[in-house]
């Protein structure tokens, strides 16, 4: 049996050194006997130590918990720890069988670590000592269940940065003074002052932020342990705020509804929703502005904003689509999303100006499906289409185009009224009730959903072909 | 004697205003970006996972000073402490003071940084502006690394939005009331297309920075973070006519169409100086509980709003079970599932299995085939999970189909309501 004696107790670089050796010497852990330190006692106790050569690969995640774990008060940790180094040198992937009782011990005691350095990071309580040269300096007395000061030290470190601190424990202090930290000797209470000038402020948000009507105790003693109150100024105040909470609440229901502030009228502002009258429509912005209100439909309901056609009045060449999609819908303008791409690259082979040309879209809001993070575009009804006609011809009558180029199958229905393939229609030209021509082709977003290389070559060549003939018509 | 506005101390001033901000669930303080003060002469530190400094009686956690700027409102809503009809005692900080209060209160290890709102006072712009104003001189003058949370005012204009967004980690904005009807009702100014648009505003902001940092020159410096935490919103349950469903539905259409990190859920409680529109009820905690249960199935268990709602009734949840329970109560034709074998997607529909459990399980079963009394290390709800699952050791025969299932896991019907 080696005994071994650990003279830092939550040290791990000499838990290390100690586990290191062990194992390079091939001892296993039922032959060895771990005890805490006591001053002057040698590393391992009467026998010679053990030949530290051998180098023992272990994984990272361990040595990380293990870190932790030693920090642990439990006199039983260091053997424990070792147990698992040894037979992780010998067990492939052992950590990943989280099922194993002594995998189970090292998760949970880790755990255990790990929520006692998040309260300490939470709860510590800095006192004002005072200022120097531009610099404030403060100190805070803290309990923790465990020897965790120095895995908690860095936090505060790069918190308070531009600030000189001190933190004191029964085990141990750290101080963080001119842009240095370093370790000191456990100290007491009466070393940190008394007060803080700002604990009243403190306590008067702590008793306002509360909300008597939802009073729930056993959720606030689950995460703020009753261990901790006596550090915390707020937590005098918590009785007293239970004790009112009731009568408070009761007051609330008893009183009877008061007369409206009488300065309500003038505080308040009238929003103007300023809905235009059918008459009113004689611009394309009036138009804009009106559709942005309009509710004939229920796509209003979960679209971000309508989003109205854009382009010259003046303009000769009227295109349309189908509808806003994702990004139409976020940035209220027409054709700025991926389709918008293909049609801007599209249009410019086919020689024509996007600036001259009136875009716009058959149904102005856009309608989707909510998946996860993703809305997906659905297409509109007949019907949808043909409410939203009114917006369309709204904006025909103010643009008068020559000629109207229609993207798609919704488009060519909003603009015709009538359900008609492209395929039918494609090709030709056609002419509309008052002159106006109508060139038919297809979405350009079809163009993206062809898996195809060669067949999308070959249908984007001839949408180019649709715009160029446009071109050409409207000339 | 009254005290009058300008007499009003910082310790009065924030008596009101924090009184007047609690009504907002959300004081979380997580996702950002990880930044610290190292090397400057300023404080403050971001580490991905917020800290909750304290926690009030309510059981709520404190993790942010949590004001408004100013409880003067122009807006009537009618579920607000702060709406203009109300006589609630009124006052506002300067830009200056929550800064110094912010600072204080971060010195002391109180908090992890700010959350500001405002009542509206002139126009949404000039409330948006003084509350970056506050977020600008903490970043730019005392080189604060802590958390910022800004509400973004709807209607403000989206130049204000963008500033925000520089400087703030999350920004939010609220949706209140889930219907169109119910902000009609009891928040005439308020209109849901312009809490989209706003929220429309946030998510361009942020993606328009992404792409910037993609397309950055090589040398070139980084382009700034925006709002890095996201954006969050929040609806208040039991105040008006609107349905579980109701709410899942917009909630779902905001995740999707703005990229919501949150949806927070706040049950209606009482205010003083209540709106004669509205009953002084106790707050639905329970029925808050089990939309926040919901909205996580949503958003993590890869349930869509209408698979929830196969297990509620009339459009709202059931309150005795938990909704993933409910929705496996009324889909038995799934179950049982065999822990050994069946995909992620399948173990996450389990009830009493929650993600973390899930992923372990899958971590797990790859080093060997589980037994129940595996199972029990890898989570706290075995006997929930048993009429579900198979394992090695365990079938549950008939249990799965019989009828009184509900009934053992239903509390008796007193417990359903929580002590007010």
């Amino acid at each position: 049996m080696k005994e071994v004696v650990l003279e830092r107790p939550g040290d791990f670089a000499e838990w290390r050194g100690v586990a290191r050796a062990l194992l390079a010497g091939g001892v296993a852990p039922e032959d060895v006997s771990w005890r805490g330190g006591e001053e002057g006692a040698s590393l391992f106790g009467d026998e010679a130590p053990v030949d530290a050569a051998g180098a023992v690969t272990l994984p990272r995640e361990l040595l990380a918990m293990a870190d932790r774990v030693i920090c642990h008060r439990g006199a039983e940790i260091p053997a424990r720890l070792y147990r698992l180094v040894w037979r992780a040198a010998r067990e492939r992937q052992l950590l990943a069988r989280t099922t194993d009782a002594d995998v189970d011990w090292l998760r949970k005691t880790d755990k255990a670590i790990r929520r006692d350095i998040h309260k300490m990071h939470a709860f510590v309580r800095f006192r004002r000592l005072g200022e120097a040269a531009g610099r404030e300096s403060f100190a805070a007395w803290f309990e923790p269940d465990h020897r965790i000061l120095r895995l908690t030290a860095p936090f505060f470190q790069r918190r308070f940065y531009g600030m000189d601190w001190a933190i004191l424990t029964p085990d141990a202090r750290a101080i963080w003074h001119d842009e240095t930290l370093s370790y000191g000797p456990g100290g007491t209470r009466g070393e940190v002052p008394e007060s803080d000038v700002v604990e009243d402020q403190w306590r008067t948000y702590y008793g306002a932020i509360f909300n008597p009507a939802r009073v729930k105790i056993d959720a606030m003693r689950a995460e703020m342990p009753k261990k901790y109150w006596h550090n915390l100024p707020e937590a005098q105040d918590i009785a007293p705020l239970l004790a009112g909470a009731r009568a408070r609440v009761e007051r609330m229901r008893a009183a009877a509804v008061s007369a409206a502030n009488p300065r309500t009228e003038k505080w308040r502002t009238r929003v103007a929703d300023d809905l235009l009258l059918e008459d009113e429509l004689t611009s394309l912005g009036a138009v804009a502005r009106a559709v942005g209100q309009c509710t004939r439909c229920p796509l209003h309901c979960n679209a971000t904003q309508a989003v109205a056609g854009e382009g010259p009045a003046a303009a000769r060449i009227m295109v349309v689509g189908e509808q806003p999609g994702d990004r139409e819908d976020l940035q209220g303008r027409p054709f700025v999303g991926p389709a918008g791409q293909v049609l801007d690259a599209a249009l410019d082979e086919a020689g024509l100006d996007r600036r001259r040309l009136f875009l716009t879209n058959a149904v102005k809001h856009f309608k989707f499906e909510p998946r996860g993070k993703r809305r997906l575009h659905q297409n509109p009804t007949a019907g949808e289409i043909d409410i939203c006609r009114w917006w369309l011809d709204k904006e025909r009558a103010l643009v008068q185009p020559d000629l109207i180029v229609t993207l798609g199958a919704s488009a060519l229905r909003g603009v015709t009224g009538k359900s008609a393939s492209i395929k039918s229609m494609r090709g030709q030209v056609h002419e509309l009730a008052g002159g106006t021509k109508l060139v038919a082709t297809i979405h350009p977003s079809f163009l993206l959903r062809l898996p195809d290389r060669d067949r999308a070559a070959e249908e984007r060549a001839a949408f180019v072909a649709d715009l160029a003939r446009a071109r050409k018509l409207a000339a | 004697m009254p005290v009058g506005m300008s007499s009003k101390t910082i310790l009065q001033k924030l008596a009101v205003l924090a009184d007047a901000a609690k009504y907002d669930a959300s004081c979380a303080s997580s996702g950002t970006v990880k930044r610290d003060s190292t090397g400057t002469k300023g404080i403050g530190s971001t580490e991905g996972m917020g800290i909750c400094h304290s926690y009030a009686p309510d059981g709520r956690c404190i993790s942010l000073l949590k004001i408004l700027l100013t409880n003067f409102c122009v807006y009537d809503c009618r579920f607000c402490i702060n709406r203009a009809s109300s006589n609630v005692e009124r006052a506002r900080f300067s830009p200056q003071d929550v800064v110094a209060l912010t600072l204080d209160f971060y010195k002391r290890n109180y908090i992890e940084g700010l959350f500001l709102s405002s009542g509206i006072i002139r126009s949404e712009d000039y409330t948006m502006e003084q509350l970056v104003e506050v977020a600008r001189i903490l970043r730019e003058e005392h080189l604060f690394q802590g958390y910022i949370h800004l509400k973004t005012i709807a209607g403000a204009d989206p130049a204000l939005v963008a500033l925000a967004g520089l400087y703030a980690d999350r920004l939010s904005t609220n949706v209140e009331l889930p219907t169109k009807a119910g902000l009609e009702s009891f928040a005439p100014e308020k209109k849901p297309a312009t809490i989209r648009k706003t929220m429309a505003s946030v998510r361009v902001g942020a993606e328009d920075a992404i792409d910037a940092a993609k397309n950055r020159l090589i040398g070139k410096a980084k382009p700034p973070r925006f709002a890095p935490a996201g954006q969050s919103t929040q609806m208040i349950v039991g105040a008006d006519a609107a349905r579980d469903d109701d709410i899942l539905a917009t909630a779902d259409n905001l995740y999707s169409g703005y990229h919501l990190r949150r949806v927070y859920y706040s049950a209606y409680s009482p205010i003083p100086d209540a709106s004669s529109a509205l009953p002084p009820v106790r707050p639905p905690l329970m029925r808050e509980h089990r939309l926040y249960q919901a909205d996580w199935l949503l958003r993590f268990y890869g349930f869509a709003p209408q698979e929830i709602m196969e297990g509620a009734s009339g459009g709202m949840l059931d309150l005795a079970i938990d909704p993933k329970l409910a929705w496996a109560l009324m889909r038995r034709d799934i179950f049982p599932v065999d822990i050994n074998r069946a995909p992620r997607e399948l173990l996450l529909r389990v009830p009493g299995l929650g993600t973390r459990a899930v992923d372990r399980i899958v971590a797990v079963r790859r080093t060997g085939k589980l037994r129940l009394g595996d199972l029990a290390k890898l989570t706290a709800s075995v006997k929930k999970v048993l009429p579900f699952i198979v394992t090695l050791d365990w079938r549950p025969g008939k249990l799965t189909d019989s009828a009184d299932l509900r009934a053992r896991f239903a509390p008796p019907a007193e417990q359903l309501a929580l002590a007010l």
